[in-house]
């Protein structure tokens, strides 16, 4: 059930890239669409009553990787938020050279094709 | 009980997302986004993920401070979004399509909280002797992964570069 | 709001804000960047690393930028200087995970902690794990705020009937 509604949220990052006519709204999609497959992918390696990968000192290794938490794909997902802010500056640059020479986030009025 | 409290937040996820994507005001559609962005981050903190938990706060910020600084100082802030029927449609009969097909995949998916891959298991028990670092997710970052992380690193670079590069004085014509 | 405010052309000045802000800025910002390099620092003992402390170091410098103006971040942390850091950040990575191939690792082995094992929760422990998160968090921190700086003094404004992009530099 939590996975249906993680997809969901996918779907609604990807009804906003495909229905969205405005530039922004568009972004706004893509950061939606990362948020959910960031999710789903931590709640791939979700354990029950787990603890977080972090070992103490007085924790014995055998009972601590009995009952943490996958540690790959948090290690995965933590190199690809930051890269998908680096991704969304890069998209808000293009939209603004967009905006500089066509006077609108609109994307049905970039169609003129001119160099 | 963790189960019912992520449950809960992702229905509050979808509906802000909803939200952010059909508000007429883009201050309140970025707003949402934030809003989104700062459940997921409570909801990485029930899943016993502390390390992505502050990252996606940070990062929320920072887009935040983004978006608000790039588009609200434009002189249009509010929008009117009038799309023409037929394409809309097509595109929501895919989405649909998508979502059937993609229901059969997610029944097959095994019990959250039951999965545990092998490599897993393997970082869990010999990642502290083997790196001695307390911390496993930065072992497997920086130490059994650290030609990934070299990678992600020249993405980042390589997206940083572009945005520079694309907000230049003049673009060469 | 009125009318003539709505149709002048947007401002293009990065002033900073009222001496409210600009004091309370002044005392925060100095204890974000400590935490950073807290959280930087201590990566591999506790939550954080390089990525979480390189976006909360560039947040201590993004926080001046909005509140002082870009006339108080050019002293600190200026344009050229931030791309150095950034192509440092990435030469100590490689350097580090290169020079492992000639103390008898592999690529991207942890030479460190073989020759001089020490797996105790200190601070100097776990190898080049410590150089590999600082080196990451001086890239993260010198390209996000690289971003942010071109970005926020990037303004497009109306000139006569046509839209022209100018920067403040």
């Amino acid at each position: 059930m939590i996975y249906a509604l993680c997809f969901t949220l996918i779907l609604v990052g990807l009804y906003g890239i495909t229905c969205k006519k405005n530039l922004i709204k568009i972004i706004l999609g893509f950061i939606i669409l990362d948020y959910g497959i960031n999710l789903f992918l931590i709640l791939i390696g979700f354990r029950k009553d787990g603890i977080a990968p972090i070992l103490d000192k007085s924790m014995d290794i055998n009972t601590f990787a009995a009952t943490s938490v996958d540690p790959l794909p948090q290690a995965l997902v933590l190199t690809s938020i930051v890269i998908g802010l680096a991704v969304t500056a890069l998209m808000v640059a293009l939209a603004t050279r967009i905006y500089e020479r066509y006077g609108s986030f609109d994307v049905t009025k970039i169609n003129k094709l001119k160099g | 009980m963790t189960e019912y409290i992520i449950f809960t937040f992702l229905v509050f996820m979808i509906l802000a997302a909803v939200a952010a994507l059909e508000s007429k005001d883009l201050l309140s559609s970025i707003i949402s986004i934030g809003a989104v962005g700062f459940m997921l981050s409570v909801v990485f903190l029930y899943l016993k993920a502390p390390d992505i938990a502050i990252v996606q706060v940070v990062v929320e910020i920072l887009t935040l401070i983004i978006l608000i600084r790039v588009t609200i100082s434009r002189d249009i802030r509010t929008i009117e979004d009038t799309r023409n029927f037929m394409p809309f449609a097509k595109n929501v009969i895919l989405l649909f399509v998508l979502a059937v097909l993609a229901a059969r995949a997610i029944g097959l998916l095994p019990e959250v909280g039951v999965n545990l891959s092998k490599v897993a298991q393997y970082y869990l028990l010999r990642g502290f002797e083997e790196t001695g670092a307390a911390n496993i997710v930065s072992a497997v970052i920086l130490d059994y992964r650290a030609y990934d992380t070299l990678g992600e690193a020249t993405i980042l670079f390589t997206a940083i570069l572009g945005a520079v590069v694309i907000l230049r004085r003049k673009a060469k014509e | 709001m009125k009318r003539e405010e709505k149709n002048r052309a947007p401002t293009t000045e990065l002033n900073g804000m009222s001496e409210i802000v600009k004091t309370v800025c002044n005392w925060i910002a100095g204890f974000i960047f400590l935490f950073g390099c807290y959280i930087t620092a201590y990566g591999h003992l506790t939550p954080g690393g390089g990525f979480a402390g390189g976006v909360i170091l560039a947040a201590s410098f993004i926080l001046i930028v909005l509140s002082f103006g870009k006339d108080k971040i050019s002293p600190l942390l200026p344009r050229k200087r931030a791309e150095m850091i950034e192509a440092a950040g990435g030469l100590i990575f490689i350097f580090t995970v290169w020079t492992a191939i000639y103390a008898g690792a592999s690529f991207c082995g942890n030479f460190i902690f073989k020759k001089w094992s020490c797996a105790n929760f200190k601070l100097l422990s776990a190898g080049f794990i410590p150089l590999l998160n600082i080196a990451i968090a001086l890239k993260v921190m010198a390209g996000l705020f690289l971003v942010f700086f071109v970005l926020s003094i990037t303004r497009v404004i109306l000139e006569g009937e046509k839209l022209k992009m100018v920067k403040e530099e």
